[in-house]
């Protein structure tokens, strides 16, 4: 049963593989195209005014769906390897008495708030300069590592209902604006935005993946430092 | 002329600072010389007219993949105490 289950998954990426490599054969060759051209000409009906984004969340949205997906993909393999045993979390700020700390200390309760700051201004600016939800959720992520190794912010072991909420949010979020516009607007086609609304709705879009990417990159780091710390707190 | 300059600096330390962190022995050196590439990288996309690839470039590549790496470096050296001590 498990090895006939083996072939089928082995046939089933044999033919995914074979039809991508006949979907890149089939395309029109690079030089006849001129892409940039073509999204200036658009750029109007895009619902924002910075070509990268118009691009990213808009023409191309649903490499950006995909890109999510990888992403949280990603996470899940770091939560498997994790493995299944329950430990306690350690308390946050174990080590922050001594001296040594207190810079730290400082230096990341003044940052964070001005992060934090930082990835709200960056997502606002996605829309008509360079910007957007990845940097935001970058700065976010990064804010988080920074409370983690200051010692503010214990690492996550076993992720509770509200964590996991806020790591697929983003991605729920965004399939849940792609099949209301499917819907509604432009049966049929994926992502295909009202004009007039299309503004509103990749900020939508945008707000949802900064907190979720913001969450996920975080994750990486707050997942993967458990057992160092946990150690630390043993000796 | 001065553009021309600074862009030459640019592709020798960027250049240089790959080499030298596939070369070096010590990990340690390496990360940190990754996240200096990383940095370097980002001003790289910024002359080349690609803020965005640059933000992006500084976040992820230099700022959380080098978090990354510099925490790997840490546990293997307590890996290493514990059993060599």
């Amino acid at each position: 049963m498990r090895s006939l289950l083996n072939v089928l998954v082995i046939v089933l990426s044999a033919a995914l593989g074979l039809v991508l490599i006949g979907v890149i054969l089939e395309s029109p060759s690079p030089a006849r195209v001129r892409l940039s051209e073509e999204v200036l000409m658009q750029i109007g009906a895009s619902g924002v005014t910075h070509p990268v984004t118009a691009v990213l969340l808009n023409f191309r949205g649903y490499d950006t769906l995909l890109e999510v997906m990888v992403l949280l993909l990603a996470l899940l393999g770091v939560l498997a390897q994790m493995g299944k045993q329950k430990r306690e979390n350690p308390p946050a700020g174990f080590y922050l008495t001594e001296p040594r700390m207190q810079v730290l200390l400082w230096l990341a309760r003044v940052l964070v708030p001005l992060m934090v700051l930082v990835a709200g201004y960056l997502l606002w600016a996605g829309g008509h300069q360079p910007g957007g939800a990845f940097q935001a959720g970058a700065v976010l992520a990064a804010a988080g590592v920074l409370l983690n190794l200051s010692g503010l912010l214990p690492s996550w072991m076993e992720p509770a209902w509200n964590l996991r909420a806020g790591l697929v949010s983003g991605l729920l979020v965004f399939l849940l604006i792609a099949a209301a516009v499917m819907m509604t607007a432009s049966p049929g086609l994926l992502l295909q935005y009202p004009p007039a609304s299309a503004g509103m709705l990749i900020l939508l879009v945008e707000t949802g993946l900064t907190l979720s990417l913001g969450l996920i990159l975080a994750g990486l780091f707050l997942f993967l430092s458990g057992d160092a710390i946990d150690d630390e707190a043993d000796k | 002329m001065s553009s021309l300059i600074l862009d030459l600096l640019l592709v020798i330390a960027l250049l240089w600072s790959a080499l030298r962190s596939l070369m070096t022995q010590d990990l340690f050196q390496a990360v940190v010389l990754f996240i200096v590439f990383g940095l370097l990288m980002a001003l790289v996309w910024a002359r080349l007219h690609a803020p965005d690839i640059a933000l992006a470039e500084a976040a992820i590549g230099a700022g959380l993949t080098g978090a990354l790496l510099l925490d790997t470096v840490g546990y293997l050296r307590k890996k290493q105490q514990e059993s060599f001590p």
